[in-house]
């Protein structure tokens, strides 16, 4: 099936690109969100079954893909208002977008099922090419600078992997194998030569640090996030970062099996704590307001990890977290590109009264801010509970208190800006004509955040199942 | 032989970072090329012949011939001035480099691994934090462009160490570098050379925070 997919896929993804005649381009974009959800119900029919040799959909690939395939409809609906929106877009850029945006789609759910290290690696690579189509879509001199770094660092991340994946190998050839898939990694993880998997490690961990937006290597991300078209962004900001989780989860899988285990619990602690460092200096700094989203990412992607390296209840925390906040995030994304409608600008001085030119976009926002800084009744507030009773549990209780002051601050300096968006009165904003905004258009917002709710709340039996099994080759 | 070789390119590296013309950048990357075809040739010898052309179009087609081309090509194009401007002097940056080689020395003697091909850890290690130290510490965006390049030169040494038993690795580090290669220089000529006349990384720095 997942040969079927990936052909079909290439092949809608290459008719978009040829394609200018807009009621062919809908149909198309139909077509590859069907086949993406009869996909995503197919591989999670056939769990655990290799397919082609080097994909097999475990739970955690499988959790991930129904949450891209979640995630890419309302992605592709926004991607299709936001076109229709900018009248001056040619059917050549249009072409383009869609085509890229397939190809992105396509190419993380491949990554996610992946059971190879180095075809996992080439999809992360088809990934950093269809992303940097999509960062260029405006073609202005700031698009163009956001696409050259993230293509840069992409490079050299994409480059840091492989460096990884040749130690791996020579850390394999002590045992005599050259099969490099996780499997086979598993069941001789304790014969490993140490040295090289502990420099496979450190490697691996700073490329995917890239697409996970984690430091030393999140930098890219941010501007890709900021110049992309929003709902591009909200695929970044989500599915994209999952996959860089994807990526160094596996190989963690790996050595925690190995006496290497609590050197890379440590090394992971490190970056992920000064990730929430420093999305917080950012976001307390920062005043443009897609770019605040995109930091908050950070300091979400700080919180996993940092539930990883803790350990215990903080794997599962973990995982369940990296899906909420999918959702989350993915809607504020979402409802960004109608405020950037009203106000034409992404900048918090320029926004205000967003309750009154937008009443459904506002309770959007209001509800998102809610879910995203963990706040009850909010699903990832459950996640974050979890990731610090592991903390605790784990005896980092330094490390435990850092991160709650850093959260504080960071839900200031991110309400601060939310509540002057929502309620206080806009300086100097004409709002004569104000672009009507159909509460429609909000639905599929409130549709993510009430799935991020209940899935944090009650999550049903079938998801715990998936979590648990995902998890359970780890050490309690 | 192979020492030579691999030793000739570790030179290289130390000519690098006093080089102050692009076009010297440009040669040598050139004479890299050339030399990962030597070194290739001889070590890679239990390889089929059709992955031995591939590595030949990769190393001499590809590296030693198209890349500096193009790059060549792109410098005249947007007329960027031919000195590499550094920001530390070239001293500092050869005892740098120097250190970088010392320290991977020191490194490896410490590994003991039966496997181990020493020389071609040292010199691949060497060549990739001697790209990162170039991309570092050079202003010029075209001159990152050619530290990366150099990035992927150790990468490619370092699999050809693993080439006899993996040849896969080999060809994966082959396509890496053309997509890369092709994607970043493809953005070069296309894209910065319409929008920026002069290509220097100043006027890439709006996106701050």
């Amino acid at each position: 099936m997942i040969g079927i997919y990936l052909i079909a896929a290439f092949v809608i993804s290459g008719l978009l690109f040829l394609n200018r005649n807009t009621l062919l381009n809908n149909l198309l974009l139909i077509a590859f969100v069907i086949l993406q959800a009869g996909f995503t119900v197919y591989e999670y029919l056939h769990k655990g079954i290799t397919e082609l040799g080097f994909f097999r959909p475990d739970a955690l690939g499988i959790l991930l893909l129904g949450t891209l395939c979640i995630v890419c409809i309302p992605a592709i609906l926004h991607s299709y208002l936001y076109i229709r929106n900018h009248k001056e877009t040619t059917p050549r850029v249009r072409a383009i977008f869609f085509s890229a945006l397939v190809m992105l789609i396509t190419a993380v759910g491949a990554a996610y099922l992946a059971n190879h290290i180095a075809v996992a690696w080439i999809f992360v690579e088809i990934t950093t090419l269809s992303a940097s189509a999509l960062i260029y879509h405006h073609r202005n001199e700031r698009s163009l600078e956001g696409t050259w770094k993230y293509v840069f660092i992409c490079a050299i991340s994409v480059t840091f992997i492989f460096i990884g994946i040749l130690f791996l190998s020579m850390a394999l050839r002590q045992v005599g194998s050259t099969d490099l898939s996780f499997d086979n990694l598993m069941s001789k993880a304790s014969q490993l030569n140490m040295f090289w998997l502990r420099l496979a490690f450190l490697f691996i961990f700073t490329g995917f640090t890239a697409k996970l937006g984690l430091v030393p290597m999140y930098t890219a991300g941010i501007d890709a996030k900021d110049k992309a078209p929003a709902p591009a962004g909200a695929l970044f900001a989500t599915v994209l970062m999952n996959l860089g989780f994807v990526g160094i989860f596996r190989i963690y899988v790996v050595i925690a099996q190995t006496p290497l285990h609590d050197w890379a619990n440590s090394v992971i602690m490190i970056a992920a704590f000064l990730s929430v460092f420093i999305a917080t200096v950012y976001m307390v700094k920062v005043k443009n307001m897609k770019r605040i989203f995109a930091y908050s990412g950070i300091e979400h992607m700080g919180l996993v990890m940092l539930g990883v390296a803790a350990g215990g209840i903080g794997y599962y925390a973990a995982i369940l977290h990296i899906i909420l906040h999918a959702f989350v995030k993915s809607s504020l994304f979402f409802q960004f590109s109608q405020v950037y409608r009203t106000y034409q600008s992404k900048s918090i001085y320029d926004m205000g009264n967003y309750f009154k030119y937008n009443l459904t976009g506002a309770m959007i926002l209001l509800l998102g801010f809610i879910c995203v800084t963990a706040m009850p009744p909010s699903g990832l507030f459950i996640s974050e509970f979890m990731i610090f009773r592991s903390l605790f549990q784990g005896h980092h209780l330094i490390v435990l208190v850092l991160v709650l002051i850093l959260l504080t601050m960071i839900i200031w300096a991110f309400g601060k800006n939310i509540f002057k968006l929502l309620f206080a009165p806009p300086i100097g904003f004409n709002d004569s004509n104000v672009a009507i905004i159909r509460p429609v258009e909000s639905l599929s917002q409130f549709a993510l955040l009430a799935l991020s709710v209940y899935l944090g709340l009650n999550p049903p039996l079938q998801f715990v199942n998936l979590i648990q099994e995902a998890i359970q080759k780890l050490p309690v | 032989m192979i020492n030579v070789l691999l030793i000739t390119f570790a030179m290289s590296l130390l000519y690098l970072s006093i080089a102050n013309r692009l076009l010297t950048y440009i040669k040598i990357l050139s004479l890299q090329g050339i030399l990962l075809f030597g070194v290739a040739f001889i070590e890679l010898n239990e390889i089929s012949t059709l992955n031995l052309v591939l590595i030949l179009l990769e190393t001499i087609v590809f590296k030693a011939i198209a890349v500096p081309v193009f790059i060549n090509y792109v410098i005249k194009r947007n007329n960027i001035t031919r000195e590499a401007e550094p920001f530390l002097p070239n001293f500092v940056s050869l005892i740098i480099v120097t250190l970088i080689i010392v320290v991977t020395i020191i490194l490896s003697t410490s590994i003991s691994d039966p496997y181990l091909n020493k020389i071609f850890f040292i010199v691949a290690l060497a060549t990739i934090f001697s790209g990162l130290y170039i991309i570092a510490t050079r202003k010029k965006v075209i001159t990152h462009v050619m530290g990366y390049m150099i990035i992927e030169n150790g990468v490619f040494i370092l699999s050809l160490a693993v080439g006899n038993e993996m040849p896969m690795l080999v060809n994966l580090g082959i396509m890496l570098d053309i997509f890369a290669s092709v994607l970043i220089l493809g953005i070069f000529v296309n894209k910065i050379g319409d929008v920026l006349k002069d290509v220097s990384v100043d006027q890439l720095r709006n996106l701050k925070d």
